[in-house]
């Protein structure tokens, strides 16, 4: 295949921010008519080279050309009226407003400076036209669905003539019908000559829509290669720079253990989920399946004392326990790491030491602080362990990526040395590379005598590190399946379908 | 999707806060004209219009600023230092009212720049730069003086005892006139002017307007800006409904106004909100003095008391309304 000569080049593009190297030396050119995807691992540098693309950071070395002339811009809003638009992951638009204006702000037609609010509908619903989406544009934006705020997004970055369409992972809160109408869009924009700067985490949609990609990793360029010529295989190894035989190696077993740690009798909570007993042993990692919404959480909740128990008794080494705060939770020596990293677990505006040691501070309480010296031994030591980067204890979390962010939680509950480990969706929203590392992770707490509970909604995942697996359904405990050879992810599928009555 | 069966009819769920205001304001006049002999007059409304003129025009750029998200607590003070210099100006110097007035619009303009421009340049919270600023102007009030001036300019006394007379006994002060011109223009600017519209998509997210490339630092600024003018125009109003600048005029004016846009269905979080829902906010509170009046017997403070009643409710409302839209 001919390539056409680029629209967009960007070469030697290097960037530094205090005490991190985010760019040194990329290279990117985007084509006329072709999604390009760009890889690498979280924090690899995409987002960087995005945001200094469309400029929101200049770049400290390299030149970027448009159309074979150096540009510079200052703005998001030069580059978008260079033609550079850009969709962004979350939503950047003003949902209180009506989805015609979210389409038009800052350029609506006007008539002696007066707002046409007729023309301005009529063109906001031929643009949405152009992608087979007929709305109520003068309903507010937060009357429709998140994948169509995504579109409505993408109608106001064609709005302009844009050349280059940027989009950056706008399918990861889209569900798999969405993905394939914004898909469509793609090819006919694709069709109609604009370049496609497209970033994702799944790989099965890079694969479906992408032509060429260039991969990224810690700020380098790793090289820039046609999709069709590479396998995914490959493309991973690339991306994490290591072969995948750490990923291989890992598999959950049934395995025979005796001594129980956590022993929970027909817990449950009125409304949250139904009496359920379950047992977890010293280094056993427990797997639970289901849909979003079918207790799993819940379950993870009882058992860290997050929420009250209504019925049951629980025994933690033999001896009944009262878990009913977390605090009680922690004393027992049990983890929680919850869900929504963003939201419960890490304060932004503290530095990876603050972020680490919080934990073990708040259980020596606040009249006893963690003498310094400890402090830098023991975050040094899991910054190392966990391979936390940039590993620099001093640096800010909130400019981490997704998959350190979570490295961080999970350094701080390890800290304490638990007995019992609860992750919530612990490898949700991070790229492969951190989701290796803390399955490794997983499989060598188990080894060392750690129990852990490992909720995800990859029943793949489950499968690969869990020793027996509890499936939940409609908030009940209905089957608990040693993960022996006969067990796959058709038969938890075909479990959680027909709710456990069949086995 | 988001709208609301009322009866057969249904209205869009950005309406029904404004609704919500106008159906008490409706009742409250007509439970008024049931209890009092002659309460039940046009009159009565227009007078609450006379009587508040100048907290319309205050509440309308305060409706500016709380749609962006942030607030003014220094219009209370504008307005009186606003009294403060035009009385000052005209009784000391003995300036004319066509020098004095524009002068006073283009300080209390000024003032509200200021503030905004800090707000924006330093990403200050607007609570207490504005906070800042209402100390200030009403600490300047005494440097020019401790007690009240009075106004005795010719044209300053004529404009306060003009009566416009309407169709059947019906009359209002040019005070109103010029505050219904004030609304008018705001309601134009908030809805038919790239300002305007920026204002809400400011107040929607900050975050989301600046990628979507509008210019939210110089929105910012001129809403505060617009504030200043409305509060300096405000004390304009005053000074010719009271005759005297005084530094204790307009104590706590800034939470009437607050209050009244609150009323009036704006969301204190911004984006979302309607002059008209302002326009009856500040005719509820008139509407409780007077018939606070009408009663007789009750102290005004009763007024401040059923302002907080109020206040409770239409919180409590918008928690509702919001809680119900994010769904």
């Amino acid at each position: 295949m001919a390539v056409p000569a680029p629209v967009l080049t960007m070469s030697g593009i290097g960037k530094q921010f205090p005490g991190v190297k985010a760019l040194d030396g990329v290279d990117l050119r985007l084509s006329p008519g072709e999604v390009h995807a760009l890889m690498g691992e979280n924090g690899a540098g995409k987002s960087t080279l995005i945001k200094v693309l469309t400029g929101v950071y200049p770049a400290d070395t390299g030149t970027i050309e448009l159309d074979g002339a150096a540009v510079a811009f200052g703005s998001p809003l030069e580059a978008r009226q260079a033609g550079i638009s850009t969709v962004y992951q979350e939503v950047n638009l003003c949902t209180n407003l009506s989805v015609a204006e979210n389409v038009l702000i800052g350029r609506e037609p006007r008539r002696l400076g007066r707002i046409d609010w007729k023309r301005m509908r009529a063109r906001a619903a031929e643009l949405l036209s152009r992608l087979e989406l007929s709305l109520d544009v003068s309903a507010p934006l937060s009357s429709y669905s998140l994948a169509i705020q995504q579109m409505v997004a993408i109608a106001r970055a064609l709005d302009v003539d844009a050349r280059v369409l940027i989009l950056d992972e706008p399918t990861s809160s889209l569900d798999a019908g969405e993905v394939e109408q914004l898909f469509m869009v793609m090819r006919r924009l694709k069709e109609e000559g604009i370049a496609i700067l497209f970033v994702s985490h799944f790989l099965d949609q890079i694969y479906e829509i992408s032509d060429r990609m260039t991969i990224l990793r810690n700020g380098r360029l790793v090289g820039e290669y046609l999709t069709s010529e590479l396998s995914q295989v490959q493309l991973v190894a690339k991306m994490i720079g290591q072969e995948l035989d750490a990923l291989e190696r890992l598999h959950g077993e049934a395995r025979v253990f005796d001594r129980p740690l956590i022993e929970a009798r027909e817990l449950g909570r009125a409304g949250a989920i139904e009496p359920f007993s379950l047992t977890v042993h010293e280094g056993e990692v427990v797997g639970l399946a289901g849909l979003l919404g079918s207790g799993r959480t819940e379950i993870a909740r009882l058992l860290f004392g997050a929420d009250h128990a209504g019925t049951g008794e629980i025994a933690v080494g033999g001896a009944p326990a009262s878990l009913r705060t977390p605090r009680a939770a922690m004393h027992h020596r049990i983890a929680f790491c919850s869900e929504n990293r963003k939201a419960d677990g890490l304060i932004p505006d503290l530095t990876v030491r603050e972020n680490i040691i919080l934990a073990l501070q708040a259980t020596r309480g606040w009249t006893r602080p963690v003498p310094r010296e400890q402090q830098d031994e023991l975050v040094g030591r899991y910054v190392k362990a966990l391979r936390i980067s940039p590993p620099n204890p001093e640096h800010l979390v909130r400019d981490l990526s997704g998959g350190n962010q979570q490295k961080v939680v999970l350094a701080r509950w390890l800290i304490l040395e638990p007995r019992l480990l609860i992750l919530d969706e612990p490898t949700r929203g991070i790229d492969v590379g951190a989701k290796t590392e803390i399955q490794r992770l997983v499989a060598e707490l188990s080894d060392g005598g750690v129990a852990v509970l490992f909720i995800s909604a990859e029943l793949e995942e489950v499968l690969r590190l869990s020793h027996k697996v509890e499936v939940l359904r409609d908030r009940r405990l209905v089957a608990e399946l040693p993960n022996d050879a006969e067990l796959t992810t058709d038969v938890l599928m075909e479990t959680i379908a027909s709710g456990g009555r069949d086995s | 999707m988001t709208t609301t069966a009322i009866g057969r009819t249904s209205v869009p769920a950005k309406y029904l806060p404004v609704l919500v205001t106008g159906c008490l304001f409706a009742a409250m006049f007509v439970a008024g004209g049931i209890r009092y002999e002659g309460f039940a007059s046009g009159q009565v409304v227009l007078n609450v219009f006379i009587d508040n003129a100048f907290l319309l025009v205050v509440a309308v750029g305060m409706t500016f600023v709380i749609l962006t998200g942030g607030i003014d607590l220094s219009v209370g003070s504008v307005v009186a230092l606003s009294t403060m210099i035009a009385a000052s100006l005209m009784a000391g110097p003995g300036w004319p009212p066509y020098v004095v007035i524009p002068l006073v619009l283009a300080i209390g303009s000024g003032l509200g720049l200021v503030m905004g421009a800090i707000v924006h340049a330093f990403d200050i919270q607007p609570f207490i730069v504005t906070l800042a600023g209402m100390f200030l102007a009403r600490g300047l009030c005494y440097t020019i003086g401790t007690d009240s001036i009075p106004i005795e300019d010719a044209t300053f006394t004529a404009f306060a005892q003009t009566r416009i007379d309407l169709f059947a006994d019906l009359w209002i002060s040019p005070s109103v006139v010029i505050a219904v011109v004030v609304v008018l223009v705001a309601a134009y600017v908030l809805h038919y002017t790239r300002l305007g519209r920026s204002v809400y998509a400011t107040g929607g997210s900050e975050q989301s307007a600046m990628l979507m490339g509008l210019p939210v630092g110089r929105t910012k600024i001129a809403v505060y800006t617009i504030s200043g003018f409305c509060s300096a125009l405000g004390g304009v109003l005053l000074s010719f409904y009271m005759l005297s600048g005084y530094g204790l005029h307009a104590v706590g004016m800034e939470l009437d106004a607050i209050a009244a846009v609150v009323i009036g269905g704006t969301l204190l979080t911004g984006g979302s909100g309607f002059l008209l829902g302002t326009v009856l906010g500040v005719l509820v509170l008139g509407l409780i003095q007077t018939i606070i009046s009408f009663e007789g017997t009750l102290s005004s403070w009763w007024t401040k008391i059923f302002i907080g009643l109020l206040l409770f409710v239409f919180i409590l409302l918008q928690r509702v309304f919001s809680a119900r839209t994010r769904r």
